[in-house]
């Protein structure tokens, strides 16, 4: 695959394996500003290895990893610090420090950043408040995690994650676990998030509603709601359009958009779309 | 066979890897000087209780057991010596570094492990932290400071509980040949490897304790079956390095 040299993340040829079996397999793709790519796979398909490695958690064994244009396959732990400062991710189950009150969860990235952004703590407490009231929680800022709901820590996640207003947010299953209603709160963050500040997404999930969702809505800043994307909008709207993948044991075996994957007649593939 | 010995070599190798890193830190930029101040409030006055209960009770039944051992040549009067040199030579680090072990390395290694499992420590890695510099060194700063002090209080109490078993329950000899006879056995070379030991032991406490905690995997029972080889491993390592520290010394 060419070098797109937009690509916030792209992937060449990337492989890696745990033991014998494949957790990345050939992984190629590029990923730009605003797109969003939501990621389907059964479990142990590689989902979760491909957000990691894609901000160098995880080294693969072969292939080239680029992070905002700069390649991360060979960095250090230290070189990789700043690069992976500047994009956030929700881990599965928010991943919220349990000694750090919800305030200074949300607050940690800012502090990280201080010797760079010099904000002063009226602006971090400025900005912390902010994130916090665009997931609708600022009323849990001095409540420790282990005091919140599984959804209200998975929205604190988020609140973490987009603190920094990072153009790079990646979600891994945003809304495992959670009830329908709390998961489609969730994906209604998300989705806002992506059409106020034009973020890149790369989500992965289960529920291929979750993707339903972000192909089909968009935030309405005015009527402060999702709506729906008319069908003659949906090319020339100002976010790029969803795009789906599916893994299968590392590899990725389906790349479309929604209406390709419905017509999809692969039964792996069928599975994650909903009849 | 084999497998097991190529696990132990990585384990071990990833272990000096680890704790290369955490010395390394100690001198890099940022510190976490609120982090170890914690480590230390939880390691140092967290253990205080156990470990001034113990250097109490180590010291009492040393000079009770001595006590009869030494009537019997009628060296009696010789148990302050006794009692001190044991204690400030080994029992007090060693006894100290157990304990410690049994509460600070399962507690470190517990609470990575959790927060490992629960991806706390990806999430550290993903928002610009070392968790090494941010978990592991402080950890070993605490443990190293406050395990010397720890040792030095315990010495202290032990020799305390032997002086209320001599002088006022069995009138071995008078308080002032006790204090005298218990401070004037000990050189330098006693003082200086009842010091070197507890500071290494902390040293194994800290990094054995933090390297089980940040390689767990599968979920609580691997929180679990880390704080049991934390203990384990540092305790046996606790005895191993006394061993050959006392080797060291015994020549000099």
């Amino acid at each position: 695959m060419p070098e797109d040299v937009d690509a916030l993340v792209q992937f060449d040829d990337v492989s890696t394996q745990f033991g014998e079996s494949w957790a990345l397999r050939d992984v190629s793709f590029g990923l730009r500003k605003s797109e969003t790519r939501i990621i389907f796979g059964a479990a142990g398909s590689g989902k979760t290895t491909l957000l990691k490695a894609a901000i160098g958690l995880i080294q693969p064994d072969s292939g080239k990893i680029c992070l905002f244009g700069e390649e991360i396959t060979n960095c250090s732990e230290r070189e990789l610090f700043p690069l992976r400062a500047k994009a956030g991710m929700l881990f599965q189950e928010g991943a919220l420090f349990d000694s750090l009150t919800v305030r200074e969860n949300v607050e940690y990235p800012l502090r990280n950043q201080q010797a760079e952004s010099r904000l002063s703590e009226e602006e971090m407490e400025h900005r912390v408040r902010e994130a916090l009231r665009f997931v609708e929680l600022e009323q849990t800022l001095d409540k420790l995690p282990a005091e919140l709901s599984g959804g209200m820590r998975r929205r604190v996640g988020i609140a973490r994650a987009i603190v920094t207003e990072p153009p790079l947010v990646l979600y891994d299953s945003p809304t495992a676990g959670l009830d329908p209603i709390t998961a489609n709160t969730i994906m209604a963050l998300i989705a806002k998030e992506r059409d106020v500040r034009q973020t890149a997404s790369l989500i992965v999930t289960h529920r291929f509603q979750d993707g339903e969702l972000m192909a089909d809505f968009r935030y309405d800043a005015g009527a402060e709601e999702l709506v729906p994307v008319p069908e003659a909008g949906k090319e020339d709207r100002e976010c790029a359009p969803t795009q789906f993948f599916v893994m299968k044991e590392g590899e990725i075996v389906f790349s479309g958009s929604r209406e390709q994957l419905h017509q999809t007649t692969d039964p792996y593939i069928r599975r994650f779309v909903k009849h | 066979m084999l497998n097991f010995l190529t696990d132990l070599i990585a384990s071990f190798q990833e272990f000096v890897l680890v704790a290369g890193r955490a010395f390394q830190n100690i001198f890099r930029r940022p510190h976490y000087y609120d982090d170890v101040l914690i480590q230390m409030d939880i390691i140092g006055f967290g253990s205080l209780t156990i470990v001034m209960l113990t250097g109490f009770f180590s010291g009492a039944i040393i000079a009770l057991q001595m006590s009869r051992a030494l009537n019997t040549y009628g060296a009696a009067s010789q148990v302050g010596a006794i009692v001190s040199l044991t204690l400030v030579r080994e029992l007090g680090p060693v006894l100290t570094a157990l304990l410690v072990a049994g509460r600070n390395a399962s507690g470190i290694a517990s609470e990575l492990g959790s927060m490992k499992v629960t991806e706390q420590i990806d999430a550290m890695r993903a928002l610009g932290t070392d968790p090494v510099q941010k978990l592991i060194t402080p950890r070993l700063i605490a443990t190293a400071v406050m395990l010397p002090l720890l040792t030095v209080i315990a010495d202290a109490i032990g020799l305390f509980g032997a002086y209320l078993v001599s002088v006022p329950l069995l009138g071995l000899l008078t308080a002032t040949e006790y204090w005298t006879s218990s401070w004037q056995v000990l050189v330098y070379n006693d003082l200086a490897q009842g010091l070197i030991k507890p500071f290494i032991f902390g040293i194994i406490i800290a990094l054995v304790g933090c390297f089980y905690g940040m390689r767990t995997s599968g979920g609580t029972q691997g929180v679990g079956h880390a704080t049991t080889q934390a203990v384990v491993s540092s305790s046996i390592w606790i005895f191993f390095v006394a061993l050959l520290i006392d080797k060291i010394f015994v020549n000099l």
